[in-house]
């Protein structure tokens, strides 16, 4: 009889202290989603950022063009190549300037240096300069700043060429 | 009894007869002052220069920014938009506005500057033995609160100082693998900083952060009294096991607080009125201003980030630096030195050394770094010889040191481990200073301004 009430305590302890802490891992999930980074309305605003940077020939071979709208560059190589970089430093997220005189993009905060591909020319950056996508329709070039692609060293398939007429 | 007089009995209860009305207040005060200091406190635990105050003053910092940040919640405005503007506003039309920021900054970097005081005192008098262990890790979660609430302050104004010192200090959670990213989007809501940031930040500074100071401090205190006050300095001679005599702490302990709370508002209040809290022009996303600098309390996180991998400089270091940390209390002691300045003389000349030794290393391997390696590397940072390798020097010149610096002295590992926290506390102290005055436009080393 007493063995019985003791068992029987001894389960209601049990529960108690199960959905007790059911309940708290509910909370916990609660808080996570009511936290998560806002994603959706980003996206909207991604999906609508496909920005005409204009004629391919607008763009002299060998140098970059700032739009600060997109918040990217666009450099044309020497051989009339085009990469559209995301202004971002790899390294701490600083906005790199290009320094023409020195064809150069130099970080201001912590002096990494990368080269008109986006190459890291010198460290702290870990990668090169991130990716936008680019688009060449009779021949005026677009770009698409929702689409945003890591790469660590600069390759040659990266590179988006005109059309030759 | 009148109505005024029956309502005066109604706050003080035990105050009937009028004629001995000194000492009634007196008493009323004492019985309240017992809620929360002890009767009666060991006399030698008084000297000043067992803890020079800095607790006393550390709490008294903690009120002024309760009280100052209070008030500058009904000048403030978190939004993007808004938020720079309100600050303005409140520099140059709102009655003591100025005076109430200045207030508020000085006291968050003083707080953090007398807690980091704090932590150096309680480490070197060996403060952290048994039964105060569990208080030292207690301490170092305050010590976190105390530099979050700096650096989620540091963004509320909105100027270009603050959009690029939270930009590269979030930046750095990149690092961290699997979970980082999904962090940093976490705490600024975004992948850069924007209006969620700046509302995240807000709530952590004004509410979230405060709530932990407010459980977190009495627990603090309360585990003091626990311990049946501080620590008994002594010499290293003296027999532990001598308590001395107990002694009144009103008015021997509460008439010291009270002197160094006086003067230290009178410090903050004087600060406050010749010096101008910073603010730089309005955020610009678009543009990084050269230098770009973390604050300062950041700054060895920063220099570090200059010579290792990020790997290393932000995760591999700090993480082992904050386990030796939690580690300190708990490590099997070979003498009992709780009580004595730097363990024994000793020991005294040991850190004395380990100052030397890590101000001529740590400048040495910056510039060492900065001249011969960095100067002739191009090419991304590379795990191995940005990391790896720089980091394994760093580890056996700490790990020799150790065992060099014990062996020598014939010490015990009490005082081997005070050389040791010595050096890497020097260490990180210099790279701040580096970090803050020697670096100037595109972070180059510099001499003078």
């Amino acid at each position: 009889m007493e063995k019985e009430t003791h068992s029987r305590r001894s389960f209601f302890n049990k529960l108690w202290l199960v959905l007790g802490g059911l309940a708290f891992a509910e909370i916990i999930a609660m808080m996570f989603a009511f936290f998560r980074p806002r994603k959706t309305e980003l996206s909207e605003d991604d999906k609508a950022a496909i920005i005409t940077a204009g004629p391919v020939d607008n763009f002299e071979p060998g140098t970059v063009s700032a739009f600060v709208a997109g918040k990217f560059y666009l450099a044309r190589l020497e051989d009339g190549g085009f990469l559209a970089m995301s202004r971002r430093c790899t390294h701490l997220s600083c906005t790199v300037p290009w320094v023409s005189a020195e064809n150069k993009f130099i970080c201001p905060c912590h002096s990494s240096e990368f080269d008109i591909r986006g190459e890291v020319a010198n460290p702290p950056a870990p990668r090169a300069l991130d990716l936008y996508a680019i688009e060449i329709r009779n021949n005026v070039l677009s770009v698409d700043t929702g689409k945003l692609s890591k790469r660590s060293v600069f390759a040659q398939n990266q590179v988006t060429y005109p059309k030759k007429t | 009894m009148n109505i005024l007089q029956r309502i005066r009995l109604s706050v003080f209860p035990d105050k009937q007869e009028t004629n001995h009305h000194k000492h009634g207040r007196g008493k009323n005060f004492r019985s309240f002052l017992l809620h929360f200091r002890p009767r009666s406190v060991p006399e030698r635990t008084l000297k000043l220069s067992l803890t020079w105050g800095l607790g006393g003053m550390a709490v008294v910092l903690v009120f002024l920014l309760f009280g100052s940040g209070l008030m500058l919640k009904f000048a403030y405005e978190p939004t993007p938009g808004k938020a720079y503007d309100s600050i303005v506003y409140l520099n140059n039309h709102v009655p003591f506005g100025r005076l109430l920021r200045n207030i508020h900054r000085w006291s968050a970097n003083g707080l953090l500057f007398i807690v980091f005081l704090h932590f150096l005192r309680v480490f070197y008098t060996s403060a952290f033995t048994a039964p105060r262990q569990f208080n030292w890790i207690i301490g170092l979660t305050i010590f976190s609160a105390v530099v979050l609430s700096n650096f989620t302050g540091y963004l509320l104004p909105w100027d270009q100082l603050a959009y690029w010192a939270i930009t590269i200090s979030t930046s750095m959670l990149d690092y961290i693998p699997g979970v980082g990213t999904g962090l940093k989007e976490w705490i600024l809501g975004g992948p850069e900083p924007g209006p969620q940031t700046l509302i995240n930040f807000y709530a952590i500074h004004t509410a979230a952060l405060p709530l932990v100071l407010l459980f977190f401090l009495p627990f603090h205190f309360w585990r003091i009294r626990k311990a049946k006050g501080l620590i008994i300095p002594r010499s290293p001679d003296e027999d532990p096991s001598v308590k001395g005599d107990m002694i009144d702490s009103m008015p021997h302990l509460i008439m010291r607080e009270v002197t160094l709370a006086v003067l230290v508002l009178a410090v903050i209040l004087l600060t406050a009125m010749f010096f101008n809290a910073p603010l730089a022009d309005i955020a610009n996303p678009g543009l990084s201003p050269n230098p770009t600098k973390a604050p300062w309390y950041f700054m060895g996180i920063q220099e570090m980030l200059m010579h290792f991998h990020p790997v290393f400089a932000l995760l591999v270091i700090p993480g082992l630096l904050l386990f030796g940390l939690l580690l300190i209390p708990y490590i099997n002691y070979e003498a009992n030195t709780t009580g004595i300045w730097f363990c024994s003389i000793k020991g005294r000349r040991m850190a004395v050394i380990a100052v030397f030794f890590a101000t001529l290393v740590t400048v040495a391997a910056v510039l060492f770094d900065e001249f011969v390696v960095i100067a002739n590397q191009t090419g991304p940072a590379n795990m191995v010889s940005n990391g790896l390798l720089p980091f394994t020097v760093v580890l056996v010149t700490c790990i020799g040191f150790y065992m060099l610096i014990k062996k020598a002295f014939s010490a015990t590992n009490n005082e081997a481990v005070q050389a040791l926290f010595t050096l890497l506390i020097t260490t990180f102290v210099v790279l701040t200073i580096i970090g803050v005055w020697f670096r100037g436009t595109g972070m180059q080393l510099m001499w003078g301004t």
